[in-house]
């Protein structure tokens, strides 16, 4: 164990609503889906047609421009819907489950006694690769590539973040496992933990770097870990993915079968009780949120309320995301609310009196509060990025297209999540994250 | 409330695109969002927002203002009847200094923000806050007796010369007040200074023996009397600009800007060490009577103080890069007092070092862009 990196900039949101170490009671739902627009530069191609038996492992689909990334079931069951928007484009692949869980069987095997190739042709074929991810661009890895190092962040600090801790506690064996099919793609395996948090799985993994970290949110994204320890540069690779998918993967090589479970944080103030749940990635989130949240106009979010996809009341869970956010709407006209004390309204200035009441945990809505402007206010990005990256300079050269100006000025070591925070403080209330895509495809489009 | 909304809501239909009154969209639009905050909700991306908006920025910034403002007004009351010799009560000097300040700063006003509405209109833009700081700064920068025509040709040369063609609020390069000030400098200079201008009605009036100069006039011809005293000048009880005068009331507002984290504080620090430094340089050497003015009576004269409190923080037209408002607000300093000091032509120096500062903000930016560049290449090749 190294020392502790203290990460000395970012700003912890405090909303009510955070998840109790429990499990709630659910069922789990009927449908599934898995939605093609989570992968990011995907393009769909269907395998199955509506009304084919599928098996939990069933390729649904696979990409386009790289057939061997395949998308399979999470269920087994029968495939009720292919879902699309404009143009054509496939939003969801929605399977019914036929609640037998019969999965497809890919065979245990042991990775210590196979190549790197054979473990990433069953990774592949399992459905498990578009769970690893790399920096640069935050896209699924490309399976030909050698990466320089792979990356686990063990702990969330986003704002009403699941606790890891508690999340992982009995799957320290599939864990393990799962670390041990990694090693077979790179050696360099690290894994980032919460200074302050006991973490019991990593602290007893064999073969991979340990290093705690310290501090405010984005202490616990990735991306500020790899730059701390490893930063990109120009032609690097680092892989990435997230803790509960290496269960996954471990379970895959242990058992043979493809294991789509998670374990989610339903949190948020409208939330009745927030604690955690049993599901299944793209679950429909409708049995899990009926009855169990305030009334009133809501939004629901897969993942946290800073990088989180909004989806309807019977939407369904993100592939990446291990947290269901309920806030309430904020699509109301406040009179004169920039002119008001505002004591209930956080702000990281003290231009609104809340500072003066201490207030531990606030109920957030989903207004804009304001109008969206140029970049007027200077230095409020910087302190809430602890990187050594200039955010308005690159900013500026995405919107300008300027692909050597965005190299130059760290474009690799970004992605949404990031950046998500200088969006939150921006008064000028720019999308910012949007603008940070626009960046990176513009940087695949050219550059490939 | 409900009443009030429901108007709006009335109304709106006729100024959409497409309505009777479309061109009358944005001045709808600026004060809709200004009753109200618009029920606009975020969508792809963060789905909270910190609640700060640009009208509650710049709304703390002109109450940041308002104390210079009250003193401006009471003083300028008080010059008056010291200069007749008459002795009044406290509030009829108030109120003298109101009649003579609130003209200005209603002619700033209307003047800028229709000029603003217009540009909106035509850009489709909504009206942008920043002109609420600036129409606010200009009245406090520049003498009482400018007649009120002049100071609406240096507003409206400012918001379209030096705001609006650069692409509005925060695309400027030169702080916009500081351009009204500038142009009325160098356009009218014998109603921007010498020594009757700076007291209300002197230019009128001859009163025998007085003079109206201010400290800085003073100090060429000699060394500073008592009432220039660093006590005096702190407090503001001397003739000048009409908000410049009172350090102290200048600094409520700082307080009011660093407290709230609407202004950097790195800015404001580093344009008084930069003053301070360079007049305690000059005081070394001692050559003229400006030299000899003790470096901590500098920061209190002239607009030194409200330039580096409400004039370099504006960080459309500061430098952007944190390393660089270390640079940018101690040159600031350093210049002011050596123009000051150099060139008794121009006695107020901060305007023009700030205004030079402004143009040299982006290269100050590019050098500290530059070294997290070279940064990033000698980690790659490491």
């Amino acid at each position: 164990m190294s020392e502790v990196i203290k990460i000395k900039k970012g700003l912890d949101i405090q909303l009510m609503g955070k998840a109790e170490a429990v499990f709630g009671q659910a069922v789990l739902p009927e449908h599934f889906a898995i939605k093609p627009t989570d992968f990011h530069g995907v393009v769909p191609k269907m395998v199955v047609k509506v009304g084919d038996k599928v098996k939990a492992g069933t390729v649904l689909f696979f990409d386009k421009n790289r057939p061997e990334i395949k998308f399979v079931s999470p269920v087994s069951g029968e495939l009720v819907a292919v879902n699309r928007g404009e143009r054509r484009k496939i939003l969801e692949v929605v399977v019914q489950s036929d609640g037998l869980n019969d999965a497809e069987q890919f065979g245990s095997a042991d990775p210590s006694q196979m190549s790197k190739e054979e473990v990433i042709e069953k990774m592949l074929n399992a459905g498990m690769w578009p769970f690893v991810r790399k920096r640069p661009y935050d896209v699924i890895a490309n399976p030909t590539e050698t990466p320089k190092a792979f990356f686990i962040s063990g702990f969330d600090s986003s704002p009403l973040a699941p606790d890891y801790d508690f999340v992982l506690s009995g799957k320290e064996v599939a864990f393990q496992a799962g670390i041990d099919v990694i090693k077979k793609l790179t050696d360099n395996i690290h894994i980032g933990i919460d200074a302050d948090a006991s973490s019991k799985v990593y602290k007893s993994l064999k073969g991979v770097k340990l290093h705690s970290f310290q501090g405010k949110h984005p202490a616990g994204n990735v991306g500020v870990q790899i730059h701390q320890v490893a930063p990109i540069n120009k032609g690097e690779v680092v892989w990435v993915m997230n803790p509960q998918e290496v269960v996954a993967l471990g379970k895959l090589f242990k058992d043979g079968v493809y294991d789509a479970s998670r374990v989610i944080a339903l949190t948020g103030s409208e939330v009745e009780k927030a604690a955690y749940f049993h599901t299944k990635v793209g679950a429909q989130i409708k049995p899990l949120v009926q009855g169990k949240v305030k009334d009133g106009n809501l939004r629901y979010v897969s993942g946290n309320a800073l990088t989180g996809l909004e989806i309807e009341c019977d939407g369904y869970l993100g592939a990446y995301h291990s947290q269901i956010t309920v806030l309430p709407e904020g699509d109301y006209y406040e009179f004169m609310g920039w002119v008001l004390p505002g004591l209930n309204k956080f702000s990281v200035s003290r231009s609104f009196f809340s500072w003066m009441c201490n207030k531990k945990e606030y109920r957030q809505d989903t207004n804009m509060h304001g109008g969206k402007r140029a970049f007027v206010v200077s230095g409020q990005y910087d302190k809430v990025l602890p990187m050594d990256i200039l955010p308005e300079f690159l900013f500026k050269a995405i919107l300008a297209e300027d692909i050597d100006k965005m190299e130059q000025l760290g474009i690799y070591e970004l992605a949404e999540e990031d950046i998500a925070l200088c969006e939150f403080v921006c008064t000028s209330k720019i999308n910012l994250q949007s603008i940070l895509r626009g960046g990176i495809d513009l940087m695949i489009k050219e550059l490939s | 409330m409900k009443a009030l909304r429901s108007l709006l809501d009335n109304i709106k239909p006729h100024v959409q695109k497409g309505g009777k009154f479309e061109k009358l969209h944005s001045t709808f639009d600026a004060f809709e969002t200004l009753l109200f905050v618009p029920n606009h909700t975020n969508k792809n991306g963060v789905h909270l927002r910190d609640a700060i908006d640009m009208k509650r920025t710049m709304a703390i910034v002109v109450m940041a203002v308002i104390p210079a403002l009250l003193f401006g007004m009471w003083n300028t009351g008080y010059q008056h009847f010291r200069m007749l010799g008459q002795e009044v009560s406290f509030w009829e000097q108030f109120f003298y200094g109101a009649i003579e300040v609130l003209p200005i700063v209603i002619v700033s006003y209307v003047v800028g923000l229709a000029i603003e509405f217009i540009f909106a209109q035509a850009r489709g833009h909504e009206v942008n806050e920043g002109f609420l700081v600036s129409g606010m700064l200009i009245p406090l920068i520049v003498p009482v007796d400018t007649p009120l025509w002049m100071i609406g040709v240096a507003t409206a040369f400012a918001v379209v010369i030096g705001k609006e063609v650069f692409g509005g609020t925060g695309m400027n390069i030169w702080n916009p007040a500081l351009i009204a000030r500038a142009f009325l400098f160098f356009a009218y200079p014998s109603q921007m200074s010498g020594d009757k201008v700076w007291i209300s009605g002197l230019t009128d009036a001859t009163v025998d023996g007085f003079s109206g100069a201010t400290p800085l006039g003073a100090a060429i011809n000699g060394p500073l009397t008592d009432d220039f005293s660093i006590f005096n000048s702190f407090i503001g009880t001397i003739p000048g600009s009409v908000g410049e005068t009172s350090t102290l009331a200048i600094l409520i507002g700082a307080v009011i800007l660093l407290y709230t984290g609407i202004a950097s504080w790195k800015v404001m620090f580093s344009v008084f060490a930069g003053g301070f430094i360079m007049a305690l340089g000059f005081n070394a050497i001692g050559a003229n009577e400006l030299m000899n003015i003790p470096a901590i009576h500098h920061l209190c004269l002239g607009g030194f103080a409200f330039g580096a409190v409400f004039m370099a923080t504006d960080p459309v037209s500061a430098s952007r890069t944190e390393c660089g408002k270390w640079v940018y607000g101690f040159l600031i300093g350093v210049f002011a007092i050596l123009i000051r000091v150099f060139n008794p032509a121009y006695p107020e120096g901060m305007m023009l070092a700030i205004l030079l500062m402004n143009t040299f903000a982006p290269l100050i930016d590019h050098f500290v862009v530059q070294g997290n560049i070279k940064r990033r290449l000698k980690r790659a090749t490491a």
